[in-house]
């Protein structure tokens, strides 16, 4: 059986023909399909209802922000990062910025990295309410959306209220952070953080019992751990497949090692499991919030570096050398040593990753990025074969894609 | 840009690295240089035994692969290093291995028998800067359309477009 077919388009792989597979159907759903949660286009093969083959067409949403970041200073590649993946912007700002800090070996105050710390996890609890709001709506729960989108509000409110932009904060700076926080910003978060465990009690009333949620979920999309490994799988789908690894405890970074938390496991390894450790991940983050209000340490929120972190604008404006280093950051950037580093931290769909290059200049040599959706794209094979069309749906659900940091 | 004296330092220094030892036990010409810089150990590996070297360092106990990704050093030569991110969830680190690959055959083996992980992350290196990979089950473009001309990622690809 050497003989190969190229079915309905070029863009699917040929494939070997065996026996009586005449009755196979090519099936292209996406790129603009509701329950592909962006622009990817799934090449399915099936037959009747039964899932054979799924390939995976991503580039739609590419716009060369790798590129782009070559031609920028250091400091002006922060908003770019934003775009990439749209629901945590703050997790991407934090990578680069940690990594970059990496290259130029500076110290952060502890109250930027506390502030940081809060700040990310309030962005992971964004990530995953609109992860469970859409999951649901494309199992057929509607009312679960509004419900999340609710207290997603909030939080873009939050974030709005620090840094100005509702999405896209860039709000972390190399060397800290953009402002000081407003007095009443930590008593905000407070107040949502103490009314979100009794929210998240409330989704799983809607959900977890309903027989129709149950049926979708449980015993589909099955990934074991050796495949999660060797294809790449990290974050929630990873620890859903009983893998216990997260960043935050393991390789920690920004103070993440003062803070307790529990990192939730399940060996399930279904849509089910990746469903449970969501939530349970959303009830740590509260938590982690909690501790970071309660310990968050006094003093500056920008690292002791006047040649890479701008002046107080009062300053910049009263005192000379404030004003010519002002300048020269905003004209020529700042110039950062050569080397190479790779810094991750766990986003709330994987671990996200920046390989940062630089070749002594003001602007990097070569960003790359990491990101976990496309490696777990990869997955996706594995976890839909044998099953049903609308298994895919819960599936693509169930992995929380986000295609601007896929196609980057 | 390192001596040999910097990499034998790097090496005695780094002897106890399961990475470094299980290389060093199998073949002393597997590592041509080491740099640790930043709290971060980069070995650079030949490009011909690539999928070798990789195989050694798994079985060593660096199981997760995180990355392959690719820098240009044009107009340098060699000028493509292929860059190989390497993770232990046992040891809680990582090492990168780098491959230095040149511009008149610009191709290394694919590691995707050893990571299958690395199928999406090779055809992105290839799209974007042209680095074939052998032995890869579908080498095709990822990123960029399938007509597109050139490799963007590569240095003198212009940023906005040829004048």
């Amino acid at each position: 059986m050497t003989e190969l077919i190229t079915t309905a388009s070029t863009f699917i792989e040929p494939r070997p023909v065996e026996g009586a597979k005449d009755t196979t159907m090519v099936l292209n759903m996406g790129p603009q399909h509701p329950s592909t949660h962006g622009v990817l286009r799934l090449v399915i093969e099936i037959d009747g209802e039964t899932v054979l083959k799924v390939v995976p067409d991503i580039g739609y949403l590419h716009t060369g922000i790798e590129k782009t970041c070559e031609a920028k200073f250091y400091q002006q590649v922060v908003p770019l990062t934003d775009r990439i993946d749209y629901l945590s912007p703050l997790t991407n700002n934090l990578v680069y910025c940690l990594a970059v800090e990496k290259l130029l070996q500076l110290e952060i105050p502890a109250k930027a990295q506390w502030i940081r710390v809060l700040l990310n996890e309030l962005t992971r609890l964004n990530s995953h309410l609109v992860w469970l709001g859409t999951h649901a709506l494309d199992i057929g729960a509607m009312t679960v959306f509004l419900y999340t989108f609710r207290e997603r509000e909030d939080i873009l409110r939050i974030l709005e209220y620090v840094s100005g932009q509702r999405m896209m904060t860039s709000y972390f700076r190399i060397g800290g952070l953009a402002l000081e926080p407003q007095l009443d910003f930590f008593d905000r978060i407070r107040q949502f953080i103490n009314i979100l465990p009794e929210k998240i009690d409330e989704y799983q009333n809607l959900l977890t019992g309903n027989p129709i949620w149950i049926n979708r979920l449980k015993g589909v999309g099955h990934l074991t751990a050796e495949d999660a490994i060797a294809l790449g799988v990290t974050g929630p789908p990873a620890r859903a497949s009983g893998i216990d690894w997260d960043l935050r405890r393991d390789m920690p970074y920004s103070s993440y090692e003062k803070f307790q938390f529990k990192v939730p496991i399940s060996n399930d390894c279904d849509v089910w499991a990746r469903y449970v450790v969501r939530l349970e991940e959303m009830r740590e983050s509260v938590k982690i919030c909690q501790q970071a209000l309660d310990g968050m340490p006094e003093g500056p929120i920008k690292a002791d570096a006047p040649k890479v972190v701008l002046p107080d604008r009062e300053k910049m404006k009263t005192q000379m050398e404030s004003l010519i280093y002002h300048f020269k950051i905003v004209t020529e950037g700042f110039a950062v040593p050569a080397g190479q580093v790779f810094q991750a931290v766990e986003g709330a769909h994987g671990e996200m990753g920046y390989y940062v290059v630089s070749d002594g200049t003001a602007k990097p040599y070569r960003v790359h990025m990491r990101y976990p959706g496309f490696a777990t794209l990869q997955a996706l094979q594995a976890m839909c074969e044998g099953r049903l069309i609308a298994d895919v749906v819960a599936v693509i659900g169930s992995i929380d894609i986000v295609l601007g940091e896929i196609d980057r | 840009m390192n001596g040999t004296s910097s990499k034998d330092a790097t090496l005695e220094a780094h002897k106890d690295n399961r990475a470094v030892a299980s290389l060093f036990s199998s073949s002393r010409d597997f590592i041509l240089d080491a740099k640790f810089d930043r709290n971060e150990l980069t070995l650079t590996v030949p490009r011909d035994n690539i999928r070798e070297v990789c195989g050694i360092v798994q079985s060593a106990g660096y199981n997760f692969l995180e990355s392959v990704t690719c820098v240009d050093w044009y107009p340098g030569e060699p000028r493509f290093q292929v860059t190989y991110h390497i993770l232990s969830h046992g040891l809680k680190e990582r090492v990168r291995l780098v491959a230095m690959v040149d511009s008149i055959d610009p191709s290394i083996d694919s590691i995707t028998p050893v990571w299958p992980a690395a199928n999406f992350y090779e055809r992105e290196v290839w799209d974007l800067f042209g680095v074939r990979f052998h032995g890869h089950p579908n080498l095709r473009r990822i990123l960029m359309p399938d007509d597109w001309e050139g490799h963007p990622l590569r240095k003198d690809f212009p940023v906005e477009g040829y004048r």
